[in-house]
């Protein structure tokens, strides 16, 4: 019972938590939106309204009411699962993300595969070969990912891979002639197409994520094998593994089956926050991509004053980070038995 | 990785994803196009220029402006009209054979109701109608039906026919399916919140989806009176980055680009099988001050700024096609305007006028200015000229949507924007440029003359309201003129450019129509 209800405690813990966050990022976001100097209002009604127009659009959107009356209304219709309606467009801003956030989710999943996969090995590697050539092109390769405009890449990208060469499909999401054909079930494409047994869409839309998750995966790629080579050059001067080299195992067992598992834990930590970054929403690469994105959803509606769409967007996204930083937690036991003691 | 691996790597990636594909499916238009500013898609609240666009294509009206000659009306849904002597009252006869996309037939009732809604629901739009005379207290006796297929509209006194006729053929003036709007109907809103994101339309496209910052998609109406168009189905693709439009329509994977800038127009420019056209366009553009500051009420200074601006740089070099030179409120190519330009960059000329007016040495001016092309490269070449005559041009960039709340409330001191007719009728611009009979700041008015807190001369307003009175056109117009040269050299703003659109087009596309503005860019005659 003790066990029990020690889990219970934690887990009330940590709704409590996730509630203050939310809460406090709702608060943030709400005083930011009222101290910009954009009215909603004009945003919605255009700049050329009449007075009695402009003045009938405010009472409808609420704004005629106190700041905290207005935040009141918008917790608790939030409570409710009610996002409420964007004031730009009057849509339901939870069926606006619903749209925007699976297409996201689906290009941030791949690039953090990409990321993952080709940074991991690549640190290790770097790490191995410490302040040799192959470790000074990882950094290199690392510091351009970095470095460049993802803007700028983006364009190149698409000049290279998608208008000179041909290898790859171009902006938005899926070619024209599956767009309306395809029934959507879960908004994320390639699901989508492989449930429906089209594969003729499963590869024009594989062929339209490829080129912006590649680019996104690389720029994750950039930090991810920084850390790693950072982690492992610090695990790699330790004594186990100067004993684990006297004893004779190879240089690939010392770095792949000693080392690298005892730096998982951070790891995780780095890789799971480099996925809250995509999910945030890679605004300039949806932008290049014409991908209809979270990021360009809570871009756009920001740049209107539309308050209950960035508002929206952004619990959708401080929840995302909220879950992917307790996956993290929840994943350290299994990844390293020191943790599980405390 | 061994280059031979790479290279299989490669050629394993293009065997998964396939090639880009090199055309859009036929009987489908795909155009780029930045449709962010689309809030709602019912003709009595669309008052932006992609809604308005997607309306005209989905809405017939009474009547509507020939897309070739824009001082003449065509019919439309009503077959005839007529003015009755006093020219108090307009008489339309409606088509017979003309129906919804639902089926049902266009009835009289359903334009008293298109109306009626208009002037009830107070959307953005609504002053256009509301001009005529037409409030809720009015509407019922002001629109009525006298025949089976027979519509009367009353209009305001001291109104030219000639006016209300430009009005009705404006965008509020689609005719909406009374049936199936009230069958959508909910908490007394006329079927608005539905009508925003369907179609109940007799125009030739109808609504099949409308997926903000995504897609638009118009369907082929097969009701439609005058023909189903050739075209099944019209893709309004939102792509905002130029350069990703101009590389799609390359390759082919588009078959108009919409928002494309001088340095993508001129790397299309004898591309194979892509075209590019210019088409004139209805906007101004303009930079103003705001005369409740001090400093800006010497008219030797309007004067002097006149000569500070390289109209021809900017037009030539800067912005290579896609800006005339332009100096009066009414642009080239519409009934009345004047095309006069007496001013150009002189430096010299600009100091005496200074030194004249008394005006100080190193005087600095705020200008609040959009933050996107083409606004920034204008303002730097308008600072560096204005510094040759001693003047310190700060500019401050800005969102639109932060320069225009600024300039709602006054508080900027010069603004640098543009201004689009409402409406095909010099009234729109004239009322805007040379007309404010009430300066206060309780009496909110979306001119430029009341948001740069500037009251012309009492006898400048006075034309104004008569030039919408008279009912002799030629007359009219020639009052029009007589407007736009006043304010050319007796205002606090300058008046420097007119836009003209530039688009790019697959050379397979024809019949499609760009007209000065989103009212008239039709789809309905495409073929490729």
């Amino acid at each position: 019972m003790r066990g029990s209800g020690s889990v219970l405690k934690v887990l009330a813990l940590g709704v409590i938590t996730l509630a203050i966050t939310l809460l406090g990022l709702l608060v943030c976001t709400f005083v930011i939106g009222r101290i910009m100097p954009i009215d909603p209002v004009v945003a919605a009604v255009g700049d050329k309204a009449s007075a009695e127009t402009y003045a009938a659009a405010r009472e409808a959107l609420g704004l005629d009411r106190p700041l905290y009356v207005q935040f009141w209304r918008y917790v608790a219709g939030v409570v409710q699962g009610d996002l409420g309606l964007s004031t730009a467009s009057g849509r339901s801003v939870a069926e606006d993300i619903g749209r925007a956030f699976p297409a996201t989710v689906e290009l941030a999943t791949l690039a953090i595969l990409v990321g993952t996969m080709l940074g991991v090995p690549l640190g290790v590697y770097a790490a191995h070969k410490r302040n040799r050539w192959p470790d000074h092109l990882i950094r290199i390769t690392s510091l351009i990912g970095y470095s460049i405009p993802i803007f700028w890449l983006g364009l190149i990208a698409l000049l290279v891979f998608y208008a000179e060469l041909g290898w790859v499909s171009g902006p938005g999401r899926i070619g024209t002639v599956y767009r309306y054909t395809l029934q959507e079930w879960s908004g994320f494409l390639l699901i989508d197409t492989l449930r429906a047994g089209d594969t003729g869409a499963f590869r024009s839309a594989f062929s339209h994520l490829i080129l912006p998750a590649t680019l996104l995966g690389y720029v994750s790629l950039a930090y991810i094998a920084r850390m790693t080579r950072g982690f492992m050059i610090d695990e790699l001067s330790k004594e186990y593994v100067t004993t684990a080299r006297i004893k004779g195992a190879s240089e690939a067992r010392v770095l792949w089956l000693h080392a690298l598992p005892n730096v998982m834990v951070p790891l995780v930590t780095v890789i799971a926050l480099s996925f809250g970054h995509l999910l945030e929403g890679a605004v300039l690469t949806e932008t290049v991509f014409a991908w209809p994105g979270i990021g360009l959803y809570i871009t756009s509606s920001l740049f209107t004053a539309d308050m209950p769409a960035v508002l929206g967007g952004t619990l959708v996204v401080g929840v995302c980070f909220v879950a992917l930083n307790k996956l993290a937690e929840l994943l350290y036991p299994l990844l390293d038995p020191r943790t599980r003691a405390t | 990785m061994k280059p031979k691996h790479l290279l299989m790597s490669a050629c394993a990636a293009a065997f998964i994803t396939g090639t880009a594909f090199a055309q859009t499916p036929s009987g489908v238009l795909v155009v780029a196009k930045n449709i962010d500013d689309i809030v709602s898609l019912d003709p009595a609240q669309a008052y932006e220029f992609t809604g308005g666009e997607v309306v005209s294509n989905i809405y017939s009206r009474l009547i509507q402006i020939n897309p070739s000659d824009f001082s003449k009306l065509d019919p439309d849904l009503a077959e005839s009209w007529t003015v009755s002597a006093d020219g108090k009252s307009i008489v339309f006869k409606l088509r017979a054979n003309a129906k919804f996309s639902s089926g049902n037939p266009v009835r009289p009732e359903d334009v008293i109701f298109s109306f009626r809604r208009v002037v009830l629901l107070k959307k953005p739009p609504s002053f256009i109608l509301a001009q005529l005379g037409w409030n809720v207290d009015t509407i019922d006796r002001m629109v009525r039906k006298t025949g089976d297929n027979e519509v009367t509209l009353t209009i305001a006194d001291n109104l030219s026919p000639a006016f209300a006729l430009n009005a009705i053929a404006a965008r509020p003036g689609g005719i909406v399916d009374e049936k199936a709007a009230m069958a959508n109907a909910k908490d007394n809103d006329l079927g608005n919140a539905w009508v925003s994101r369907n179609s109940a339309g007799s125009g030739p496209f109808v609504l099949r989806n409308w997926r903000p910052n995504e897609v638009v998609v118009l369907e082929a109406n097969p009701s439609y009176y005058a023909g189903t168009p050739k075209t099944r189905q019209i893709v309004l693709n939102h792509v905002t980055e130029p350069t990703t439009q101009r590389l799609m329509i390359e390759k082919g994977d588009i078959d108009i680009a919409r928002n494309l800038g001088p340095d993508q127009i001129d790397a299309l420019k004898g591309k194979t099988g892509v075209k590019v056209e210019t088409h004139p366009g209805a906007t101004i553009h303009f930079f103003s001050f705001n005369v409740k500051h001090e400093k800006f009420r010497n008219p030797a200074l309007w004067e002097a700024m006149r000569y500070l601006v390289d109209y021809d740089g900017i037009a030539d070099k800067l912005m290579r096609g896609q800006f005339k030179v332009h100096q009066t409120f009414w642009p080239a190519g519409f009934a009345g305007a004047v095309t006069d330009r007496p001013y150009t960059l002189d430096v010299a000329k600009a100091k005496d006028v200074l030194a004249k007016g008394n005006i100080p040495a190193g005087l600095a001016i705020d200008m609040d200015i959009i933050n996107q092309a083409p606004f920034p490269e204008i303002a730097q070449s308008m600072q560096a000229t204005f510094a040759q005559a001693g003047i310190k041009l700060n500019l401050f960039p800005a969102t639109t949507a932060q320069v225009i709340t600024k300039y709602r409330a006054r508080t900027h001191e010069a603004m640098l924007l543009y201004w689009g007719p409402d409406f095909m009728d010099p009234h729109s611009n004239a009322k805007a440029f040379a007309y404010n009979t009430d300066n206060s700041d309780g009496n909110y008015q979306s001119t430029t003359t009341w948001r740069n807190s500037y009251m012309p001369p009492a006898a400048i307003s006075a034309q104004t309201t008569a030039a919408l009175a008279e009912r002799d056109p030629e007359k009219r117009l020639e009052m029009y003129r007589v407007l736009q040269r006043h304010v050319l050299k007796e205002s606090p703003w300058v008046t420097t450019f007119q836009a003209q659109w530039q688009y790019a087009i697959r050379d397979n596309v024809k019949g499609f129509v760009h007209g000065p503005f989103a009212d008239y860019v039709r789809y309905d005659k495409v073929t490729k």
